[in-house]
Order: structure tokens, then C-alpha cells, then sequence
């Protein structure tokens, strides 16, 4: 909720770990912020806040003594819009999460560094440059990089918010290859505007419409079988 | 066919107009630095900044101990105006709707349109009538009182051409707010924030009248802060309007130096721009 006005409501979800979760809709409808509750930045919109819980290993991330801070270093985002921070390098790109748990010790973060990039898929294509800077890359490797920015903490979750609507389709197909791979490690939330990327990587979806949850399942059983006639139009692109 | 003629003819009569505009408004320039090129480069030597004033009528000496008063005072100034400036700009920035961020922008507007000998006149209520001596701290004070509006406008408007998405970036890795502001956004828009600084530090070493009754002015080599001091404005002014033909003659030789300084600071300050723009590629 922002304010007096309602995003998002009626939403009762589990995510179990190591698989991927697509949120799917029409633009507005509420996924996005539905998202960022998930890691407390919608807070930092005006006015943001929620009521009822979310749990994170049966443990509220809302329960008054929760740093936000902390909780974000467990559960990692990545946007819509590749950011590399300009003024660094490639590897302190990777890096600039760990360096604010205060972890110092050059010859760690180095591996720590080279193992998120690894993971990434993008350690071959820049290890001969981890100190040039980060804008050269393109926007596919701009976003890999702000993956592995993002898992070189060593998150639990991370969610990511329309990651490849600002690439081209090959830089979209390395990514959602890409995602393959990270679920062995991680819990993965997407939110996608796009039906055909979140049948290829997810297991399962949940379909928003209009701020509520209208149905989720698993992935096959959605587009395929819908139950809701709400969710049957959207997939078949009767509208949104 | 004739109207394209006519078209074009207007077309290039417009950018003549254009060019000769251009040229008016370098003009200026080039008379200043011309006339303190003729009048002043003959008496530049290096005795000129390493000798002291020399006795009323008698010639030769030199100004160095404008040279250091200037290079204290000033420095003095950007210690006190530099992070002042740079933080009231970053909270400004960063924390746009606030009350004080309004009232600060407010204040920093009306400061900046404040003429420097009224910001002078209050440096002396404030510093000289208490302490009931003139010293180049003071001076530096009313230099600083001048740069911090515009240091901070400066920083204030480059940290806000910060995308908002970078912030977010920071701040969903575990950021906290602060430590957004500083290490990821300052350090991006640092070379644009030296370029403001440096054009302030420009404007301020040419600054006399705040230094009028504030540092007052020396015949003396001085390195103490808390005494009067002397300044390459205030030599200029002193000597343009003496007596002596000789005084004239360094007063022209000081104003060249001054504005050869203001000149570098200001190149410098293109410099740091350039680089940045051919990182990016």
C-alpha cells in the first residue's frame, strides 16, 4: 500500500526454495510492488507499507526488530534497468556488496569476486578486465555484472524485476539460461511481462490482475490449464 | 528558385549575425587580457614574486607577499567552504523534500546574490569589531561565506542528475542511506563536483572587497592567519589608486597575475570535465 491507496491485496503465496517463481500480468497490475515487498523497498517509496506478514525461514522480514538493511543482503534484486555503478570498476562493481558488511581482506574478496562473476556467465568475457570500467560493458554483460553484484554476497533469494526487457533477444536467452543454472543456489522470484519467458524458466506462477492474486500453480498446469477464466484470457492474449 | 535563394541568403546573413555576436562576446575577454598583457607583462620578473614592496617612490620589489597572503587565505577559505558546501549540497539533494532542504536552497539563493562587500561588512561585525584586530582568517570567513552558496548549488544539481535507479541499486544490496549518498553517489558525480569547486576557488581569489576590512592588507610578509595580511586583489587596488607612477606600473604587472591564476584554475576546472566525458567512451 502507498498511502491510502491499495497496490496490492489478498495475496497468500509460499515459495519453496531452488525453483524459480514467475509473476505474471498486465502492466499495473501490482506484481512490481508486489515484489519489492518481498524486500522491503517498497518502504522506501512514500508512504509504502503493508500489513499482514512475510516470512523468510518462518521468521517475519516486518517484525520490529528486522534491519532492513541486513534482510537485503539474504534477499538480493535485480532490476529492470542494467546499473553498474559508473565510477568503478568491474570487479569493485562486484564487490560493493561486500564491502559494506565490512568483510575487508583483498586476496578473499578477489575469489569471492571471480566465483559471482563465474556464475554469472560473464567471468570469461571480462576476467582480463576486472579494472576497467564497468560502462564499457554492453547491456546483456551490464546486467550479468549487476547479478553477480548481486549474488556475490551470498544472498538466499533473489528476486528480479523484469531483467531482460531492456535487452536484445540474445542477452535475454544468456540470462534466462542463466537462471537455469542459479536455482541449485538460490530462490528465485521474476516478475516478467513476458508469458513465454515465464513459461521457459519458471515452475511455478502466480498470474496478478487489477493488485490481487487471481491464480497460482504450477507453471505447466497455468498454460495449459488454467482454472480462472481471468488468467485463461490473459494467457491467451485476449488483453494485457 | 528565388525563394530558395532568398531562404539561404537569410540563412547565412543570420549565422553572420551569429558569428559577429560571438565575437562581441569574447571581446571583452580579449581586451582584458591584452591591456594586462601590454601594460603588465614587462614588469614580470621573477624578483616580482619573490621580492617584498619596496619603500613608497622608490622601484622595483615585487608582491610575494601578496602571493602567500592570497594562497593562505584563500586555502583557508576553501578548507572552511569546500565540505560545508559539499554536504549542505548532498543533503540538499538527497533529501529534496525536507523542510530544511527547502529553507537551505532558500538561503544559499539569497547568499549568492548577496554583494561581496556586504558579506565583508558582516565578516567584520562578526569577527573583526570582537576580536578588534583585522586578520586573513577573517578574510578567509567572508571568502568561505561566498563559496558555500556555490559550492553547494553545484553539488546540490549534480547529485541530482544522479538516476534514481542507481540509488536503488545500492540500496538493495544492503546500503544504508548515508552510505548511498556518499560512496555511491558522490563518487559518481565527483569530477563534475571538482569542476565547481574549482570554478568557485576561481571566483573567490579575485574577490577585494570582502577582504577591505577583513584582512586590511600588508606591507608585510606574514604567514600568521590571525593578522592582517596582504592579497593580490588588495595590492591591486592599493597600488592602482597611489600616487606613484612605479605603484601603477605593479599594480598593472598584479592584475595580470591575478587573472593569469583565475585563468588556470578555470582551464583546470575544463580538464576534469573532458576526462570524464572520454571515459565514457
Amino acid at each position: 500500500m502507498y498511502g491510502k491507496f491499495t497496490a496490492v491485496k489478498g495475496v497468500s503465496l509460499r515459495f519453496p526454495v531452488n525453483r524459480v517463481h514467475a509473476l505474471i500480468g498486465p502492466s499495473g497490475c501490482g506484481k512490481s510492488t508486489f515484489l519489492r515487498a518481498l524486500n522491503r523497498m517498497h518502504e522506501l517509496s512514500i508512504g509504502g507499507w503493508i500489513t499482514g506478514r512475510v516470512l523468510l525461514d518462518g521468521h517475519d522480514i516486518y517484525a520490529p526488530g528486522v534491519n532492513p538493511m541486513q534482510l537485503r543482503r539474504r534477499v538480493g534484486m535485480v532490476f529492470q534497468k542494467p546499473t553498474p555503478f559508473p565510477m568503478m570498476s568491474i570487479s569493485d562493481n562486484v564487490s560493493a556488496g561486500l564491502r559494506v558488511d565490512g568483510r575487508r581482506g583483498r586476496g578473499a574478496m578477489a575469489e569471492v569476486v571471480e566465483q559471482a562473476l563465474r556464475r554469472a556467465a560473464l567471468w570469461d568475457e571480462v576476467k582480463d578486465r576486472l579494472h576497467a570500467s564497468a560502462m564499457a560493458l554492453s547491456g546483456g554483460q551490464q546486467q550479468r555484472l549487476c547479478i553477480a553484484r548481486t549474488i556475490a554476497p551470498e544472498p538466499e533469494v533473489i528476486l528480479l524485476d523484469e531483467p531482460t526487457s531492456a535487452l536484445d533477444p540474445a542477452g535475454t536467452q544468456r540470462i534466462e539460461e542463466l537462471l537455469f543454472e542459479l536455482k541449485r543456489d538460490y530462490t528465485i522470484v521474476i516478475v516478467t511481462h513476458n508469458m513465454q519467458q515465464a513459461a521457459r524458466v519458471s515452475d511455478t506462477t502466480t498470474f496478478f490482475y487489477l493488485g490481487s492474486m487471481i491464480e497460482h500453480g504450477p507453471t505447466r498446469q497455468i498454460f495449459t490449464a488454467p482454472r480462472d477464466e481471468q488468467t485463461e484470457a490473459y494467457i491467451t492474449g485476449r488483453f494485457g | 528558385m528565388n525563394r530558395q535563394r532568398l531562404r539561404r541568403g537569410i540563412s547565412n546573413l543570420m549565422v553572420g549575425v551569429m558569428g559577429v555576436s560571438v565575437v562581441l562576446a569574447v571581446l571583452p575577454l580579449l581586451l582584458i587580457l591584452g591591456t594586462l598583457v601590454v601594460k603588465g607583462a614587462g614588469s614580470i620578473n621573477l624578483d616580482f614574486f619573490l621580492k617584498m614592496p619596496v619603500p613608497a617612490g622608490e622601484t622595483g620589489g615585487g608582491v610575494a607577499n601578496a602571493v602567500v597572503g592570497t594562497l593562505l587565505i584563500v586555502g583557508a577559505a576553501c578548507l572552511i567552504g569546500i565540505p560545508i558546501g559539499m554536504a549542505a549540497g548532498i543533503y540538499c539533494a538527497e533529501y529534496q523534500g525536507s523542510r530544511l532542504a527547502l529553507i537551505t536552497r532558500f538561503v544559499a539563493d539569497v547568499l549568492n546574490g548577496t554583494p561581496s562587500i556586504v558579506v565583508g561588512v558582516v565578516a567584520w561585525t562578526l569577527i573583526v569589531a570582537r576580536q578588534k584586530h583585522f586578520s586573513g582568517l577573517a578574510g578567509s570567513a567572508a571568502l568561505a561565506m561566498l563559496m558555500i552558496p556555490m559550492v553547494m548549488r553545484t553539488t546540490e544539481e549534480l547529485i541530482k542528475l544522479v538516476p534514481n535507479s542507481l540509488r536503488e541499486a545500492a540500496l538493495a544490496l544492503g546500503y544504508p542511506r548515508w552510505r548511498t549518498s556518499l560512496s555511491i553517489v558522490v563518487r559518481t558525480t565527483l569530477p563534475g563536483i571538482v569542476t565547481g569547486v574549482l570554478l568557485a576557488t576561481a571566483r573567490i581569489a579575485g574577490e577585494t572587497a570582502p577582504l577591505l576590512f577583513t584582512a586590511l592588507g600588508s606591507q608585510f610578509m606574514g604567514t600568521n592567519l590571525n593578522q592582517p595580511m596582504a592579497a593580490l586583489p588588495l595590492t591591486v587596488f592599493t597600488y592602482a589608486t597611489g600616487p606613484y607612477e612605479e605603484w601603477h606600473r605593479l599594480a598593472w604587472a598584479t592584475a595580470l597575475v591575478l587573472i593569469v591564476v583565475v585563468l588556470l584554475l578555470s582551464v583546470a576546472a575544463r580538464l576534469a570535465t573532458r576526462q570524464r566525458f572520454s571515459r565514457r567512451g
